[in-house]
């Protein structure tokens, strides 16, 4: 094969694997991620979990900024929505839907909800723009906390105490292992990720690149900026409030602490690092922002050896590393590692009869 | 087919239009001519939606559509290019393109998430009917997976027509064409545009400073000057007409 690239038929040219490059890359991490639902240890497996809740939510976020051009730094008020729906869905229901149906009604539930208030914060986006919109956004984050914070909706929400959700239980089969979970995760996050693909490859994607590139362009295209503009922000949020859901499963235990404003920003931060509007870039950036603060409270514990007073240093030592990747990657590569992987991949297709 | 009638505009003071009436007929080039600043864009913000005119009437069809939002319009047949290209630069040539099918297809979210099925079927279709009626036509076949980006500016210009004509368009408004295009570009382009209006029927209004282009393919003129209609008619007559050899050829010489 002279090169990867060759196509015979418009269906072969439209499909979202388009070349042996990028079918060997997913069938490969299809195995791996099958072996090391079996194989890897608990460790492994909570880090993994993190990463796909985290992932889910970041693909949503790359609809919103990334395709769209909308910047929100308030989505963890979303993934707030779906871990408490699913929750109080599931208290509320229960006696009246069967335990072993539970998580099909609580989830949609749980997603619906959250793309109904996406809507709701999106409608500021039909009239602000870039830091403007980020700071409507951020407001809504912090109502939403206030909100399940409040004594009025505390027989509900458990306040600032929380609340602890039961394991998801699919006709009987109750996943009450971290590895069960993980099995579940990596299945929708797989799903949710190859939608979103999807969705970008049709016209309803082409019209949120065509509004994020240049808005009164896609006006002239007969792209309704109300319709498209809240259509991402619903989608957006539903996949927020669907990463919500899972979290609250994992968990078992979910705080409003939990869903601030840290929650957003790193939302945002994972995206910038993997790749905004790249379709893998929520994959590289999910695993950096995972990865890298457990890289450092390791280094940092065999540096300091477990001394407490040394200890609280951690978390801000965490943050700054952190600031500066993001920084790092804002300046020397804000295409993210979604472009680094691209420019290798490209090299390996014309190798060995070109370089570069 | 498109008729504009006594159309006013104006931003604060600037009386960018006055009293504006013609009609872009059926099937013909209609060409809008005038110095810089006559209006001329302005014109066509007014008829694709993007500004309110504060007097007049656009109505196309037959339908008064002066206060129909742009998108609407589009979906109706309106279609137009930018005097500065306006295309989406984070896309390739093809998916620029595509998105002139847009108000045609009807893939609804659910659809495009899952994708296999109704979204396929129609997404291949619309690839099918731009390799064919635009891609080919345009001849720019060797440039479809391109970033737009990486076009010379004449090619640019031809994609832009060709995202416009993926449209379907009833009427086709063109801002300068061939606006910093050499003299080759300019006869390819006006060549495309000739073509346009014999295989598809489509009605064309034509701004353009380039006289010789102008004069040559166009059935009808309309000349404004300082926002005002100096002159209307035929190649021949507007030529000959002193007002316009007084604003703009006179100036042109
Ligand atoms: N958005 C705007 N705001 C204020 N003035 C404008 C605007 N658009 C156009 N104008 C003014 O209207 C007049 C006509 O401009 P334009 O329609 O662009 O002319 P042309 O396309 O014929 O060169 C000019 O004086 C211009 O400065
Ligand atoms: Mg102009």
């Amino acid at each position: 094969m002279i090169n990867a690239n060759l196509k015979n038929s418009y269906a072969a040219d439209e499909r979202v694997l388009n070349n042996t490059y990028k079918q060997m890359f997913v069938y490969g991490m299809m195995i791996v991620l099958a072996l090391f639902t079996f194989f890897a240890n608990d460790y492994m497996i909570l880090i993994a979990s993190q990463m796909g809740i985290l992932l889910i939510a970041v693909v949503g976020i790359n609809i919103l900024t990334g395709y769209t051009g909308l910047v929100s730094l308030g989505h963890g008020a979303f993934v707030a929505i779906g871990a408490y729906s699913v929750t109080i869905f599931a208290n509320l229901a229960e006696g009246i839907i069967p335990a072993g149906v539970m998580p099909f009604f609580a989830m949609p539930f749980a997603v619906a909800l959250a793309a109904l208030i996406g809507v709701l914060v999106g409608l500021p986006s039909l009239r602000v723009k870039g830091l403007y919109l980020a700071v409507a956004t951020l407001a809504a984050n912090f109502i939403v906390i206030f909100l399940i914070e409040e004594d009025l909706f505390q027989p509900w929400t458990g306040g600032m105490v929380g609340l602890t959700t039961h394991a998801p239980n699919f006709f009987g089969w109750v996943l009450d292992t971290k590895r069960e979970m993980f099995g579940m995760i990596a299945v929708i996050g797989f799903l949710a990720l190859l939608a979103a693909q999807n969705l970008i490859r049709t016209r309803i994607g082409r019209a949120f690149i065509a509004i994020r590139d240049r808005d009164y362009s896609a006006e002239i295209l007969g792209i309704s900026l109300l319709r498209y503009k809240l259509t991402s922000f619903a989608l957006s949020a539903a996949y927020c409030g669907l990463a919500g859901a899972l979290l609250a499963y994992f968990f078992a235990r979910i705080l409003p602490e939990q869903f601030e404003l840290t929650l957003s920003l790193n939302l945002v931060a994972a995206l910038i690092i993997g790749g905004m509007g790249r379709s893998m870039g929520p994959v590289f950036g999910v695993i950096i922002v995972v990865l890298v603060p457990e890289l450092i409270k390791v280094l940092f514990s065999s540096a300091v050896g477990g001394s407490a007073s040394a200890a609280q240093f951690r978390a801000p030592l965490q943050e700054i590393a952190f600031g500066l990747l993001l920084v790092l990657f804002l300046l020397k590569e804000p295409l993210g590692i979604n472009q680094i992987v691209d420019r290798i991949l490209r090299a390996a297709n014309r190798w060995p009869f070109a370089r570069g | 087919m498109l008729n504009i009638e006594n159309l006013h505009l104006s931003f604060g003071g600037i009386k960018a239009l006055q009293g504006i009436n013609f009609e872009a007929r059926e099937g013909e080039i209609t060409g809008v001519i005038g110095p810089n600043g006559a209006g001329k864009t302005s014109l066509f913000n007014v008829i694709s939606g993007f500004y309110a005119p504060g007097q007049g009437r656009v109505s196309f069809g037959g339908r008064d559509i002066t206060t129909m939002s742009p998108d609407k319009r589009a979906a109706l047949g309106v279609a137009r290019t930018f005097q500065n290209i306006a295309l989406f630069r984070g896309m390739t040539v093809l998916d620029n393109i595509k998105l002139g099918g847009h108000t045609r297809l009807q893939t609804n979210v659910w659809q495009a998430l899952r994708y296999f099925g109704a979204a396929q079927r129609e997404e291949l279709e619309l690839r099918r009917e731009i390799e064919e009626r635009v891609i080919d036509f345009l001849e720019i076949d060797h440039i479809r997976k391109f970033p737009i980006t990486m076009l010379p500016y004449g090619l640019q210009k031809r994609v832009e027509l060709g995202r416009a004509l993926a449209m379907r368009p009833k009427v086709l408004l063109l801002d300068e064409p061939v606006a910093g295009m050499n003299r080759e570009e300019t006869a390819d382009m006006a060549r495309f545009i000739l073509d346009v209006q014999e295989q598809f029927g489509t009605t064309i209004l034509l701004v353009e400073h380039d006289m010789h282009m102008v004069m040559d393919i166009c059935s009808h003129i309309v000349v404004l000057n300082f926002g005002q209609q100096i002159a209307s008619g035929t190649p021949a007559e507007v030529s000959k007409d002193p007002a316009v050899i007084e604003a703009y050829l006179g100036a042109a010489a």
